[in-house]
């Protein structure tokens, strides 16, 4: 990373104090460039993360207010039916949206980048493009191409004579919240990709290419171990927003209420408990659990990947 | 500033904006057309609905459940939907798009301000504890933030902060992703002979942070800012708690209400076509900014992405 700036203060005499009085002048301004955002950092991050932590430990009883409840929250949490089937229901999503969504994004970062297609730009910004639309109106709008009476894709059905899928059953929402996500990100994640791509210092294929190497083998030997970490920035980015699902769920429920309960994702669980049920105790309880969860699975995933590029390189002769 | 660090200042070889790869387009590298075809077939996937929603916004209430959905109906009505999304509950719509541009925009200006800080101090100084802040920033990226929300509405509410513009704007100023991007950035974009040469001729160091660092960062800048943006115009789950009075929703929050309003009343069909034509109206500023600010924050992610 950035080299360091000090100047090496080795002269002796007057030369050391001047230089090390820069460098007093140095910290404190280096101080004051990052106090701002700790600042702003400390009241909005860590003291609410502090008091969600205090509240969680707390109960409130309908005789005798609020009193010390030490873990039994957490307890309480851990054998709740609908906090552990929206963490399942999380944990599906995972294993099957996030590869689906984390691997089309590749494959269109690589073929954008072999340079191979014809209107590469206006393809790049096409896919992107479902970024800047809210993941509110991204709901919407797939709410009502899902629809089952005039949705286009039940017309389409039904004019084939054939009967309308219902998108939006309780077997089939969760199917259908995927496809929503993966439209929303597909894009974001290929730009990060992308970017990283362009980044690759070209002599490091070139040769290969002039070898003759086929663009999938510069691709897999090449390209996406250069771009690692980018890749592993994208799967603990798509942790994250899994198992913070929120909106989508809250969405659909205006138009399949049967088909999304209270505690369908983590997240909408924890609302529900907090502004429905006005168990903020227990919903403090909820949301740091998720924290947690979310902050062990993507530290197993840094992990992992670390072990796996020690063993890369000591494959390495 | 003096005259000698002026010509210094000048964008020494910006990283990230497109690198010469000349070789490849000398050797005519050849085009494949099934790759074209398919790439263009995914691009129709990502389209469809933003298709849908034009289609759906130029169509009367009649038309809407009547018609094909995906082709004009009878009728062409994107105007009077146009009027009746802004003119609904006397223009509540236009407070949502205004509230939403306030909101979006402070927070963004503050989030890029404070990241901008905080990565140049990380990429060009090294002080005592640097490295544990570095990482605790690290470590707040997997905090999830809808989790935080809870205990800052309870936190806010007790501040009587709550149903204010400050709950929405507050907690969306703080972007340890953009501080990460911010560093990765400033390591690269300014030279540590640069600051040097500038010490030398005596510029004190928020001088050289403002004249020579700040000009070097535009890319980097322009990326967090447009990040930060996009992360407040679309946020749901902030506003929705933390506000209650109609006339201080967002577009997000107030769209999603005036659609559950629809859904949930069937005398209530007139405002179908006019939360879909909002909608349309709600996503157009950003795919704007997006666009015409694109070799930005190409740039600025070119160099975010690569580095750790």
């Amino acid at each position: 990373m950035a080299s360091n700036t000090l100047p090496a203060a080795k002269a002796a005499g007057p030369r050391r104090r001047r230089a090390s009085a820069s460098r007093r002048t140095q910290t404190r301004a280096a101080y004051l460039f990052v106090l701002p955002f700790f600042l702003v950092f400390a009241a909005m991050l860590i003291v609410p993360l502090g008091y969600a932590g205090y509240l969680s430990l707390f109960k409130s009883q309908l005789i005798g207010g609020l009193s010390f409840a030490g873990l039994a929250n957490y307890a309480e949490a851990l054998s709740d039916p609908d906090f552990l089937g929206g963490v399942g229901r999380m944990s599906l999503f995972l294993l099957v949206q996030v590869p689906i969504m984390l691997g089309v994004a590749l494959f269109l970062a690589l073929a954008l980048d072999s340079g191979r297609v014809r209107g590469g730009k206006a393809l790049r910004l096409l896919y992107f493009m479902p970024y800047a639309v809210p993941g509110v109106v991204a709901t919407l709008m797939w709410g009502y191409l899902y629809g089952r009476d005039f949705g286009p894709f039940a017309q389409i059905f039904q004019s084939l004579g054939m009967g309308a899928p219902d998108f939006l059953s309780p077997q089939s929402v969760l199917g259908s919240m995927m496809n929503i996500v993966t439209w929303e990100f597909v894009g974001y994640n290929m730009i990060i990709m992308y970017a990283a791509l362009r980044g690759i210092p070209s002599e490091l294929y070139e040769a290969a290419e002039i070898d003759g190497a086929s663009q999938f083998r510069i691709a897999w030997n090449i390209k996406i171990p250069a771009i690692r970490p980018a890749i592993i920035l994208t799967v603990i980015f798509s942790i994250i927003g899994t198992f913070q699902l929120f909106n989508e769920p809250s969405l659909l429920d205006s138009i399949a209420p049967d088909a999304i309960t209270n505690g369908f994702t983590p997240n909408f669980y924890a609302y529900n408990l907090a502004f429905v049920n006005q168990d903020v105790n227990y919903a403090a309880a909820i949301a740091f659990l998720l924290g947690g969860v979310i902050a062990v699975i993507s530290y197993v995933v840094q992990l992992q990947t670390q072990r796996a590029e020690r063993k890369q390189r000591k494959s390495m002769p | 500033m003096t005259t000698s660090t002026a010509p210094l200042a000048a964008p020494t070889a910006v990283p990230g904006t497109e690198k010469p790869r000349t070789s490849k387009r000398q050797r005519g590298m050849e085009r494949s057309t099934l790759l074209t075809v398919l790439l263009w077939l995914c691009a129709g996937y990502f389209v469809l609905p933003l298709f849908w929603l034009l289609i759906a916004s130029t169509k009367d209430n009649a038309d809407l459940f009547s018609t094909f959905g995906l082709w004009f109906g009878n009728r062409f009505a994107l105007w009077e939907n146009l009027v009746s999304v802004f003119t609904v509950r006397n223009g509540l719509f236009l407070q949502w798009v205004l509230n939403t541009v306030l909101y979006a925009g402070l927070s963004a200006v503050g989030a890029s301000v404070l990241a901008t800080t905080a990565g140049y101090a990380f990429a060009k100084y090294r002080f005592p504890g640097d490295k544990l802040l570095f990482s605790i920033n690290l470590g707040a990226i997997m905090i999830p933030l809808t989790a935080l929300a809870l205990p800052t509405y309870l936190l806010f509410n007790s501040a009587g902060l709550t149903n204010t513009p400050w709950a929405v704007i507050l907690p969306s100023l703080v972007s340890p992703f953009g501080v990460y991007l911010m560093r990765v950035y400033a390591a690269d974009a300014i030279s540590d002979s640069l600051i040097q040469a500038a010490r030398v001729d005596g510029a004190g160091e928020f001088r050289i942070f403002w004249q020579v660092g700040f000009r070097l960062l535009g890319p980097g800048v322009v990326t967090v800012f447009l990040f930060a943006l996009v992360a407040t115009w679309n946020n749901y789950f902030l506003p929705l708690i933390m506000l209650n009075s109609s006339s201080l929703y967002p577009l997000t929050v107030g769209l999603a209400q005036q659609q559950a309003a629809s859904a949930a009343g069937g005398g209530a069909q007139a405002l179908f076509s006019t939360v879909i034509t909002g909608s349309l109206v709600s996503i157009v500023p950003l795919i704007i900014a997006f666009l015409v600010l694109q070799r930005y924050w190409q740039a600025g992610l070119t160099t975010g992405g690569v580095k750790e």
